[in-house]
């Protein structure tokens, strides 16, 4: 098999350890989200939010932990979306030419810019858990050791293929601008809606009809609805709500995440392909 | 010419209005050096994108080592090797690493590879400074990384866009040895440079390019002596004058300013010419302050032909 992509995904975790800063930079917003944002509203949300009777049985979560499945999307989106910017700054500094002139297949360099930035959301979402676990978050609640690593396995299936789609996308956007500052933009104007417009803070059941079809068709939603079924389980009650997940359904969101993962490679190769350096 | 490893039909690349290569037809055999000379944004830089596919073929064909540039770039990107013109180094990797990287990337195997990066690191004389990272080196031991990793994988056809800018002459000197090494074990090279010393001493074959296209292909000596067997340099009180009786004088081929003064080309023997253009030169009243006889060089042959010094 093939494995030149191995060699830029050696330069781009080489540089990704040099520079822990970005790394820990990277986590500060989602610890202050769930330290605060989520600690806060928990204290309110699960006042009156607590069912008056629950069913005998039935699996109450608190808001913290409904929230945290969200946190971890939001981060693995950001960095996702993120992830293309090394082609970028390879761009500008002249360093994309050593590259392209390479035997080196294009495909192989965005499947390696595209492994490393997976491999930077990983370690992202194995501390949040952590950090998650340590302020109180109930994440697998009564589970085995066996079913934890099961569990972990599932979510960063899904975080797996998620931010593969993502990193396609980005690496598509770079390789067309010019400048960081364009990605900036273009990653400013996306991940507020694709945020806000998915089940990763509230529940979607009560949105308006637009609004429901478009966090159906939100790649997000499908991930966090994957992270909620191995973290908290397929059947609980939060925010007031009940949510039933059945496997049916989580194959649908997996392979949701497939075809929009398969699309957004299908588009930067072509990209890749196509790439000159003017 | 049937043992090309390099041919190139009528190739033309225009940035918005700026032709920058304007229909350029050369081939470059196995196993020579071949230069282009020509003045800054005569269109090298570009040819050589184009010919490393890294520009789009806007007209024209290319062909390296029998494939089709346009056609076949990733088997074309399989024989090649470059030293690119401007800096392409990772600042924050260090020097082992940015070997590394690349060797890596022409899929060099291990063992070989990490030979390799010592023999290159040896040969730079950047051993010493194997984990410093890139930002921490003079300008110099940056080009002589990039030629260091230019060198090290051994392509068909390897292209420096001015390798030697910027280095001090032993380290100059040396390089031009391991190119030279290279070269004899089987690697075609393709140089361009605004050094004429190191165009001469290299070079198998050489074109001098202009505004985007070809003025003239040939060794060094037959460039030479399209100037004639010798030279006149004479620096008078009022050249422009000289330049005008000059071109009168049967024997003068042509004059062209220099430095201070002026460089005649002529036919047949210069010491024979000598007293007629100065006994001319006289009779129009021109003071003549210095005249002395030389053996054409490249410089000669790049002014000549470009009408123009050397703008390094
Ligand atoms: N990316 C670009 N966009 C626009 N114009 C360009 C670009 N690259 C080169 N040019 C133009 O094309 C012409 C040829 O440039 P090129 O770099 O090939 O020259 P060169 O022979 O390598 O010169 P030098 O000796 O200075 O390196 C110049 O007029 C230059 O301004
Ligand atoms: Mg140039």
């Amino acid at each position: 098999m093939a494995m030149e992509f191995l060699t830029i995904y050696w330069r781009d975790m080489l540089r990704f350890f040099r520079f822990r800063g970005l790394l820990f930079a990277s986590l500060v917003q989602p610890a202050l989200w769930m330290a605060f944002f989520g600690v806060a509203m928990s204290s309110n949300f699960d006042r009156f939010s607590m069912p008056a009777a629950l069913p005998p049985g039935a699996l109450f979560v608190p808001y913290l932990t409904f929230m945290a499945a969200g946190v971890i999307a939001l981060t693995t989106l950001f960095t996702s979306l993120f992830g293309g910017i090394s082609l970028l700054f390879d761009k500008n500094w002249g360093l994309m030419r050593e590259i392209l002139a390479s035997p080196i297949p294009r495909s192989h360099l965005l499947l390696g810019i595209s492994l490393s930035g997976m491999t930077k959301s990983y370690i992202q979402v194995v501390i949040i858990m952590i950090f998650g676990l340590l302020i109180g978050v109930r994440f697998f609640p009564g589970a085995s050791p066996l079913h934890i690593v099961v569990a972990i396995a599932g979510i960063l299936l899904f975080v797996g293929i998620f931010s593969l789609g993502f990193l396609f996308l980005s690496s598509t956007i770079s390789m067309r601008m010019e400048t960081p500052e364009g990605l900036q933009g273009v990653i400013t104007l996306l991940s507020m809606p694709i945020f806000f417009v998915s089940n990763a803070l509230y529940p979607v059941n009560t949105f308006p009809w637009a609004m429901q079809a478009a966090s159906v068709a939100n790649p997000l939603t499908h991930m966090v609805t994957g992270i909620r079924y191995f973290a908290i389980g397929p059947d609980f009650y939060a925010l007031g709500g009940h949510y039933i997940t059945t496997p049916l359904d989580l194959l649908l969101s997996l392979g949701a995440l497939l075809a929009f993962a398969g699309v957004m490679f299908a588009i930067a190769w072509w990209t890749f392909k196509k790439a000159v350096v003017t | 010419m049937p043992d090309a490893i390099i041919d190139v039909q009528d190739l033309a690349h225009s940035f918005g209005d700026v032709k920058a290569v304007d229909g350029v037809s050369f081939q470059v055999r196995k196993g020579e050096i071949f230069s282009f000379l020509g003045p800054n944004g005569a269109g090298k830089s570009t040819t050589i994108n184009i010919l490393t596919t890294l520009l789009p073929i806007q007209r024209g064909t290319v062909r390296v080592a029998g494939y089709d540039v346009a056609s076949e770039p990733e088997a074309v990107r399989q024989q090649i090797g470059i030293v690119f013109q401007e800096e392409t180094l990772d600042r924050d990797l260090t020097v082992w690493e940015i070997l590394e990287f690349h060797g890596r990337l022409y899929s060099m195997e291990r063992a070989a590879r990490h030979r390799r990066i010592d023999e290159m690191m040896g040969l730079v004389e950047l051993t010493a400074k194997r984990d410093v990272q890139i930002k921490h080196l003079s300008g110099g031991m940056k080009r002589r990384l990039e030629i260091a990793r230019g060198l090290m994988t051994r392509p068909q056809v390897l292209y420096l866009d001015e390798p030697t800018l910027g280095l001090d002459p032993q380290t100059r000197m040396r390089t031009w040895e391991y190119i030279r090494k290279v070269n004899d074990e089987g690697t075609t090279i393709f140089l361009t440079t605004h050094y004429m010393d190191e165009a001469d001493r290299l070079s198998d074959r050489i074109s001098i390019i202009d505004h985007g296209r070809i003025i003239v292909t040939g060794t060094a000596e037959e460039l030479k002596n399209a100037l004639g067997e010798d030279m006149i340099y004479l620096e008078t009180d009022d050249n422009r004058t000289a330049e005008e009786v000059l071109a009168g004088i049967d024997s003068v081929k042509d004059a062209k300013p220099a430095l201070r003064g002026l460089s005649v080309a002529i036919t047949g023997e210069g010491a024979r010419s000598l007293p007629v253009i100065l006994e001319r030169l006289k009779a129009r009243g021109i003071g003549i302050r210095s005249a002395s006889l030389k053996k054409p060089t490249l410089d000669d042959v790049f002014v000549h032909f470009t009408g123009r010094e050397i703008r390094g």
